[in-house]
């Protein structure tokens, strides 16, 4: 390699590479190809007379403006402009490592692609004609869960014995979605199906952080994962949705009916197995592309915004109350849901150092408003809960809106705060993911203390 | 005297085929050649060379390989392939169209 023994001059080169790297149509081999052209301009113009200073103003000036080349690679390579999905290693090093990890994952989507169909040799068959056992609801989770936790160990090279503690939560959960008998149409059964998931998303959140909750952000990146999945769950959920669809008009076309294999196998597989190869994606491409949740949040802020100041407008100018019925509650436990969803990704994505911005402002209005419709949701139905009485459902609702009002109502006051330049965005940041494992202690809560205390029904 | 940048990029395509048709070569060959060809006339920004190479390259008009250079690195070598002699050949005949017609005007009208 031609290397110059005048040292600040190998410092401007590597400089100049630097920026060079920077351009997203210019790769690391055409860098490597324009180096090389400006080295030996260099040998060239220091063999003429001139100083090294003055060969690489010359060299670099002829090689044109970072900007008019780096346009010129563009319309040469305009596919480098869209980031690439398809996973291609990018280095020889990681080639190795990408490749055991690809049969690491393959095996894992299809073990828990396997455990959904374990309990149809015990008894518990999927039967396509007839609703799908609660069992599966309840035990849902547990088919996945405990997987996605061994790949994170895996990934983050946790070893086997420190991280047996984490089988602890799965072996209880285990217990709990089927020790209870339940009655056919039980609500506290429902209530388990639904909390489950929550409680143990947080044993998964202990796996991604590699044990260590409290350190390096590692509890926000948790939440980023988590946006970033559900997006990527909702995408394959579709694609699975069209071979679905394939599936159905080809095998009829031949007078087969595949009933029995979509809704006993592809499915119940799929939606296990899509669960792992999603997070899988998150992980490889999680500083390739876009993240989508906050690109999500910033479009539909202003959109709820706008939704909950005309619902309160029109609620004023009207007069008319709101009609209590037994789905409200739960219908403004999952609008206060979406805004705590909001702000916690509005500020997963939000540089906290940034001084206040309008966006801000516009969030405070959000969850000040959310706030409101909730007061007035909640002074309706508690007027009227007595009349109702106190069935599992309700109070496992109420605990909710409990839990996500007191939520919004501090995160209304660090953000007032905040704007008011008294207080600082990481406050903020701080108190959204101090308070995650309040909902997932909730949801343990109701899978195991609601259904003994109203008697499983 | 400046050629007009149309000029410059019309004339690009031939010009680096031409040259690799002497003989294989690398970027900044190519550039001090066009250089010495034009009696330094035809003076391209130099970076602007390698997205017309990486684009004859996708054409499949020429061929590009990474060796090791007399210095020790590694160098981008560039090669004509068939089908860039037979684009070579075409474009030729265009040019010499060009050339042939403006020449027989050039004579009608008073000398520059």
């Amino acid at each position: 390699m031609t290397t110059f023994a005048n040292r600040p001059l190998e410092e401007q080169i590597a400089q100049w590479r630097a920026y060079l790297r920077r351009r997203q149509a210019i790769h690391g081999a055409d860098v490597e190809e324009l180096e090389g052209h400006l080295r030996d301009q260099l040998v060239a113009l220091t063999e003429a007379g001139l100083t090294g200073d003055e060969a690489f103003l010359v060299a670099v000036t002829r090689m044109g403006s970072l900007d008019a080349l780096s346009r010129e690679f563009a319309r040469a390579h305009s596919e480098r402009l869209w980031k690439q999905l398809v996973m291609a290693p990018d280095a020889e090093a990681s080639a190795n490592t990408s490749h055991t990890e690809t049969l690491v994952v393959l095996g894992l989507a299809i073990a828990a692609a396997l455990a959904v169909k374990v309990p149809a040799l015990f008894g518990h068959p999927i039967n396509p004609n007839d609703d799908l056992p609660l069992f599966y609801g309840r035990n849902a989770s547990l088919f996945v869960f405990p997987v996605l936790t061994v790949y994170f160990m895996w990934k983050r090279g946790w070893n086997v014995v420190s991280g047996l503690w984490l089988a602890l939560p799965f072996g209880a959960a285990v217990l709990l979605a089927n020790v209870f008998s339940f009655p056919k149409g039980s609500n506290t059964a429902g209530l388990t199906v639904l909390h489950l998931p929550i409680a143990l998303w947080l044993a998964v959140g202990f796996a991604y952080v590699r044990g260590r909750w409290f350190a390096d952000g590692g509890r926000m990146n948790f939440v980023r994962f988590s946006g970033e999945l559900a997006i990527y769950y909702v995408l394959i959920a579709l694609g699975g949705f069209v071979v679905t669809l394939f599936t159905f008009m080809m095998f009829r076309a031949i007078d087969m009916n595949p009933d029995w294999f979509v809704a006993g196998w592809l499915i119940p597989c799929g939606a296990a197995g899509a669960v792992i190869i999603g997070s899988w994606l998150v992980e490889a491409k999680q500083s390739v592309i876009e993240n989508m949740a906050p690109v999500l949040t910033r479009l539909f802020t202003p959109l709820f915004t706008v939704l909950l100041l005309v619902f309160l407008a029109t609620m004023a100018w009207t007069g008319s109350p709101i009609n209590v019925k037994r789905e409200v509650l739960i219908g403004f436990d999952l609008l206060l849901a979406v805004v705590v969803g909001l702000v916690l990704y509005a500020a997963s994505a939000r540089d906290p150092q940034a001084p206040p911005h309008f966006f801000d402002g516009l969030q405070l209005l959000l969850v000040v408003s959310a706030l409101v419709v909730d007061a007035v949701a909640l002074a309706a139905i508690a007027s009227r809960i007595s009349e109702f009485g106190f069935t599992p459902n309700r109070v496992a609702a109420l605990g909710e809106n409990l839990i996500l009002l007191v939520n919004l109502t501090w995160s209304a006051w660090l953000y007032a705060r905040f704007l008011r330049r008294r207080g600082s965005f990481a406050a903020l940041e701080q108190w959204q993911i101090t308070y995650l494992p309040v909902y997932a202690v909730w949801a343990a809560l109701v899978v195991v203390v609601f259904p003994p205390v109203f008697g499983y029904r | 005297m400046d050629l007009s940048k149309d000029l410059v990029a019309a004339s690009a395509t031939p010009l680096v085929l031409a040259i690799l048709a002497e003989g294989d070569s690398y970027g900044y060959a190519i550039s001090k050649r066009v250089t010495e060809l034009s009696g330094g006339h035809l003076q391209w920004t130099d970076g602007m060379l390698y997205p017309v190479l990486h684009r004859l390259e996708r054409q499949g008009l020429v061929a590009a390989r990474w060796s090791e250079a007399d210095s020790g690195r590694q160098r981008k070598y560039y090669r004509i392939t068939k089908d860039g002699r037979a684009q070579l050949a075409a474009q030729r005949r265009q040019w010499q169209v060009v050339d042939d017609t403006l020449r027989g005007i050039w004579m009608k009208v008073s000398p520059a």
